[in-house]
């Protein structure tokens, strides 16, 4: 158990590095944007004494450099500063925090998340192992032609055909998602019902067939092999033998679907208006909103090596030979 | 007419049929060619009260915020400006300035003083009278020298804004100005109430308005409810409103045939015809006073000949970008800013339109042959900008110039390309009278005068016009200047765009403001259900 904590801190301590690393990329990608927000905001007929003075109260005249340390600084202490939409046209207007604009708009996005999750996991496990199960079967031809085909199609175009067919044509449920702060948990259901069916339809295939790659592998080992002999079921073959060993990699796709989940909904989020993060950083960047969009993008950096972590542990885990290093 | 609809009241209320009224109608003379009026005044219902009405906009940001000198766009400007809020005056659908808070206003014989009177009994959403102070301290906070406000500039010839008492403010302009009262109904200068010891309090979104804020979520939604209080008779009819930020046109056509939404802004012009076909939808097409155009800078070669900028404006086919990219939703320009519903506008002649041989004649004038330019573009200046850019060049070529047409990049296009580049793409929102529309781009060293465009004459009328207080002088005065920029200005007017949006069949409207786009902003006070 010691050593599973020890790699527990040393693949956070890792991962600590790596947002730092990234941190320091979204800064710079950041300041190669074209126009900056002083001019945006200000319009055409500001004078460059006011685009000055306003740079200056949003602390846009400072080098990058101490900018950024600033940045950092205030991030290691939870602070991810104020909107540049709260310098307001006299200055002084109402502060925005950061943090005020995006936890709704995160929470609506983990909201969405584990919905999917909670369909797709569950779903793609179980449907890989019956295509190991019944492999070459008529079933698993299906399944898999099946769960190609959908993540073959661009998500916006599975959105949109789900939309046509279960909304416009047969106004099922609705088109637009737009749940707000005091909505119910049941009107989250139905309003999310759409984005969560695209989302899982995207993510399904992938995690599926590596379950079902990762149990026929396996199965044609000695020891499963040995296994059968002994008369073992096949499901019990499946389940008791084979599955424990495929779980590393299993395990690997399914962070990297749920991280996806997180942070690759942008497309699902804007074709459905849901307002989530990925919407908020789209509608961000476009008013160059920079203390937005760059506590987006380590939100989204720190999801995708937060989940990995947990995969590589999982992974590590469940194989002993990787517990017990000689 | 008067006549006419004194009938068509009669037979809405039932207190005649139908056929009754047809039959007036055809004694009155009303013939084939107002019979599609009599049809339409027939149809058109008494206006109900009631109903939540969903409104699905293009626009909206996260960084959105209820501070009236922002409002970059409809979605601010719909929910904020035009229903939660008033203005001194308000242009209605004749294009004509009538006063909203303001009850009356009279200017000095120069124009250069104006006393705005304000109306009785007008309560802000929070129970507060509206006073002098308020309108006082409205202006002040657009003009003070740290403002950041985007009316800043349209405020820049007030002197000063003072009231001697509660019911007048009085506005001293630093030249004469007889189009002031259009200018006040500016979307950025509507009236909130003033804080105590100076500045106006906006952060809570109390107006005056046909209806007070529930709640804003910047980029989402804005949700307002009706003020019963509300100072125009009758007026809203909604009970309640949500405008919701839908940049996804797709999106916004969904929701409206699915019902979710009763209005959607901005449709798909490519599908246009497919949404037509929805039984349950209507389309509401409006002629705008929006203009594109394609700005040439008169101060460097070849633009600052005069004859190189009039062979340039035949060498353009508009009739068929109009056909071709804006698949006949928009008017053809004919290089006058100033759209036919604005006061005072006139069409100019010659008609410019695409001739090879006069472009061949003005070049030779010019001691040319041929003529090489660059046009920069983006979808940014207008949508379809490139492929306007694109036709013009083909064009262009077979009468000897060519056009180099670059397309730029969309992020930065208003910093890095507009005003910098020799001639590019333009997007103007238009204004409410002439005046606005040429001190603002058209006037020597004003801040937006894209074409750095300086003719004397036109400078002169310009500030003469301004003051003039006598319409039929007026009236000539700017005919003879749109003549100027028609004739002599480096701004090739492209197209007039149509603001095409559409509804759900059930929701109705009066007469709508060519103005601006949406009933000038302010159909949820005006619109209904039926």
């Amino acid at each position: 158990m010691n050593l599973i904590l020890k790699i527990v801190f040393q693949r956070l301590g890792l991962g600590v590095l790596t947002l730092i690393a990234v941190s320091a990329v979204i800064f710079s990608a950041i300041q190669m944007l074209p126009g900056d927000f002083a001019s945006a905001i200000l319009g055409q007929s500001a004078t460059p004494e006011t685009v000055k003075a306003f740079q200056h109260q949003i602390g846009l005249d400072k080098p990058a450099v101490q900018r950024y340390w600033e940045w950092i600084g205030g991030v290691a202490h939870g602070d991810f500063g104020y909107s540049f939409s709260s310098a307001g046209s006299l200055g002084g207007g109402h502060d925005r925090a950061v943090s005020d604009i995006i936890v709704p708009r995160l929470k609506n996005t983990l909201i969405l998340a584990s919905l999917a999750a909670v369909v797709a996991v569950p779903c793609a496990l179980l449907l890989g192992i019956l295509a190991a199960l019944y492999r070459n079967s008529f079933f698993d031809r299906f399944v898999n032609s099946f769960s190609l085909a959908w993540i073959s199609f661009p998500e916006f175009f599975i959105a949109y055909i789900l939309m046509l067919y279960l909304s416009v044509k047969f106004q099922f449920l609705p088109s637009l998602a737009s749940v707000s702060n005091d909505s119910g948990i049941g009107d989250y259901l139905v309003k999310c019902a759409l984005p969560a069916m695209t989302l899982v339809l995207v993510t399904l295939a992938h995690m599926m067939r590596m379950t079902r790659t990762a149990l026929v592998n396996l199965m044609s080992t000695p020891y499963v092999e040995m296994a059968r002999l002994k008369g073992a079921s096949r499901f019990r073959l499946i389940c008791l033998h084979a599955l424990p060993n495929a779980w590393a990699p299993i395990a690997n796709v399914i962070a990297l679907n749920l991280a996806y989940l997180v942070v690759g909904v942008v497309i699902v989020e804007n074709v459905f208006v849901y307002p989530g993060i990925g919407q908020l950083m789209v509608s961000a960047v476009a008013s160059r909103d920079i203390p937005v969009v760059q506590a987006c993008a380590l939100i989204f950096a720190a999801t995708y090596i937060l989940l990995n972590l947990t995969a590589d542990i999982i992974g590590i885990v469940t194989n002993p030979k990787l517990l017990h290093r000689r | 007419m008067s006549e006419l609809e004194y009938w068509a009241g009669r037979f809405r209320k039932g207190q005649i049929s139908r056929r009754e009224f047809m039959g007036r109608a055809a004694a009155i003379g009303a013939t084939a060619m107002t019979s599609n009026l009599v049809a339409k005044i027939a149809s058109a219902s008494e206006p109900k009260k009631g109903g939540f009405a969903r409104f699905a906009m293009a626009a909206g940001a996260t960084t959105d915020t209820i501070d009236p000198g922002t409002w970059p766009d409809t979605f601010t400007q719909c929910a904020f400006y035009g229903a939660m809020c008033n203005n001194l005056t308000e242009i209605d659908a004749k294009g004509q300035v009538v006063g909203d808070l303001a009850e009356s206003y009279e200017p000095d014989k120069e124009a250069k003083k104006w006393v705005f009177k304000l109306r009785k009994g007008v309560t802000f959403h929070d129970g507060k009278d509206l006073t002098a102070t308020d309108v006082v301290e409205t202006f002040r906070y657009h003009m003070a020298p740290n403002s950041k406000s985007a009316a800043k500039s349209l405020l820049a010839s007030v002197k000063n804004v003072t009231s001697d008492n509660p019911n007048t403010v009085i506005f001293e302009l630093d030249g004469g100005n007889a189009d002031f009262p259009a200018l006040v109904s500016d979307y950025h200068l509507p009236i909130f109430p003033a804080k105590d010891g100076g500045g106006i309090d906006w952060a809570k979104g109390i107006g005056s308005g046909a209806f007070t804020l529930e709640n804003f979520n910047p980029g989402v939604s804005a949700k307002l409810k009706r003020n019963p209080n509300y100072h125009k008779n009758n007026l809203p009819y909604f009970d309640e409103v949500e405008f919701l930020s839908v940049t996804d046109v797709a999106a916004r056509t969904n929701a409206l045939t699915t019902g979710e939404v009763h209005f959607m802004a901005g449709c798909d012009l490519k599908t246009l015809n497919l949404l037509k076909r929805n039984p349950k939808v209507k389309i509401e097409e409006v002629e705008g006073i929006g203009h594109y155009t394609f700005a040439m800078n008169t101060a460097i070669a070849p633009f600052d000949n005069a004859d190189v900028r009039r062979a340039l404006k035949y060498a353009i086919d508009r009739e068929e970008i109009v056909k071709k990219v804006f698949l006949g939703h928009a008017k053809a320009g004919n290089d006058n800013p100033i759209a036919s519903s604005v006061k005072y506008a006139i069409d100019p002649e010659p008609k410019y339109s695409y001739d090879a041989d006069k472009v061949k004649f003005y070049l030779k004038k010019a001691g040319l042959e041929t003529l090489s330019i660059d046009l920069s573009v983006a979808e940014a200046a207008f949508p379809g900008a490139t492929d306007a850019g694109v036709l013009y060049s083909e064009k262009a070529a077979k009468a000897g110039i060519n056009i180099k047409v670059n397309r730029e990049p969309n992020d930065g296009y208003w910093d890095n390309v507009w005003m910098k580049k020799p001639m590019v793409a333009v997007y103007w929102n238009g204004r409410v009278t002439c005046d606005w529309m040429f001190t603002s781009t058209y006037a020597e060293g004003a801040a937006w005068n894209d074409t750095n465009w300086k003719n004397a004459r036109f400078n002169e009328l310009l500030v003469a016009a301004r003051s003039e207080l006598d319409d039929t002088k007026r009236a000539s005065m700017y005919a003879e200047m749109q003549q100027i920029v028609h004739d002599d200005g480096g701004t090739i007017v492209l197209v007039f765009n149509n603001y095409v949006n559409a509804t759900s069949k059930n929701m109705a409207h009066g007469d709508v403001v060519k103005i601006w786009d949406m009933d000038g902003f302010r159909m949820a006070e005006r619109w209904w259900f039926d």
